[in-house]
């Protein structure tokens, strides 16, 4: 990455640092008032995929990267979500299932 | 022969010819990022196993009567701010903030040992009622093991971490290094962020 292609100082990592934190707290606070469980799982697992996007995106600088880099890096992750969601997930459940 | 030559010369100059760096990145960068997508296999392949035990058993602990929510979210805050000011350390070494660069590579890795203090703390805690690797008083065995191998490894990364950001620091003071290399050392210390966003959420929330 060359320089000037982000400029604009440091203020973006404050402002990713801030949305990680409401992030966060908003996670916490489900767990303690006792969202129904279902629903926990999902919420919970939406805020954690936005906040490694936020991470990757302007911690890593990858928005800033070749489109070639951001798909070598980010197309192993769907392939490796997709395996162990089809072929781990319904082992697990199957075990779950003959007891 | 002429023109086979200058077909020769648009291959090699092409992105793919092998003549420039088709990511447009230098290598040890491009390393760097290959490493750490072979990395998310090894947190993949820990989270998984933690996920299948625990769906397979069909009973789990419920964490947060456990583990102290508030210390977990004090070292998720943790984490999160070293991973702030190593942002701010690697944009300051690019563009030649040189007085900014060293102050917070060191508060990054002092936010790093923070979270490693954390971690002793509620490591010992959770010894000390009886959680070891194979056994624990919960009467689920699973859960202490994907517990102690889980946040073991993470926390192996982290003390890596540390020891890699405290010798970028000192290769920065004597002028052996360029900011690319403080660039490569934020990527793994993000890394190690991102890797706790899941855990956190996945071993203590949910």
């Amino acid at each position: 990455m060359t320089e000037g292609t982000h400029g604009g100082g440091y203020k973006i990592y404050f402002t990713v640092w801030f949305w990680l934190l409401v992030i966060t707290l908003l996670e916490i606070g489900m767990v303690l008032v006792r969202v129904p469980k279902a629903l926990l799982v999902f919420s919970l697992i939406t805020l954690a995929l936005m906040k490694a996007a936020l991470i990757m995106a302007y911690f890593m600088h990858l928005r800033y990267e070749r489109l070639n880099l951001i798909y070598a890096v980010v197309t192993p992750m769907f392939f490796l979500a997709i395996v162990l969601f089809a072929m781990v997930g319904p082992d697990a459940l199957h075990v779950f299932r003959s007891r | 022969m002429a023109h086979e030559a200058i077909d020769q010369e648009r291959v090699v100059a092409s992105p793919w010819g092998g003549g420039q760096s088709p990511f447009a990145v230098g290598w040890p960068k491009l390393m760097m990022w290959l490493f750490l997508v072979s990395d998310t296999l090894t947190f993949a392949g820990l989270l998984a196993g933690y996920g299948v035990m625990r769906i397979s058993l069909g009973r789990w602990p419920v964490q947060s009567e456990i583990f102290n929510l508030w210390l977990v979210g004090a070292m998720t805050f943790i984490l999160i701010c070293s991973s702030a000011t190593m942002a701010v350390a690697v944009s300051a070494s690019k563009r030649g903030d040189r007085p900014r660069v060293i102050p917070f590579l060191l508060l990054t890795a002092f936010g790093g040992m923070l979270f490693l203090a954390g971690q002793y703390y509620e490591w010992s805690h959770f010894i000390h009622e009886g959680a070891r690797l194979f056994a624990n008083p919960w009467g689920i065995p699973q859960f202490s093991a994907t517990f102690f191998i889980t946040t073991g490894f993470h926390g192996g990364h982290v003390t890596g971490g540390v020891i890699y950001l405290l010798i970028t620091a000192l290769r920065w003071t004597r002028g052996r290094i360029q900011p690319e290399s403080i660039e490569i050392a934020g990527l793994y210390w993000h890394f190690v962020d991102l890797v706790w966003v899941f855990i956190f959420t996945l071993l203590y929330l949910i």
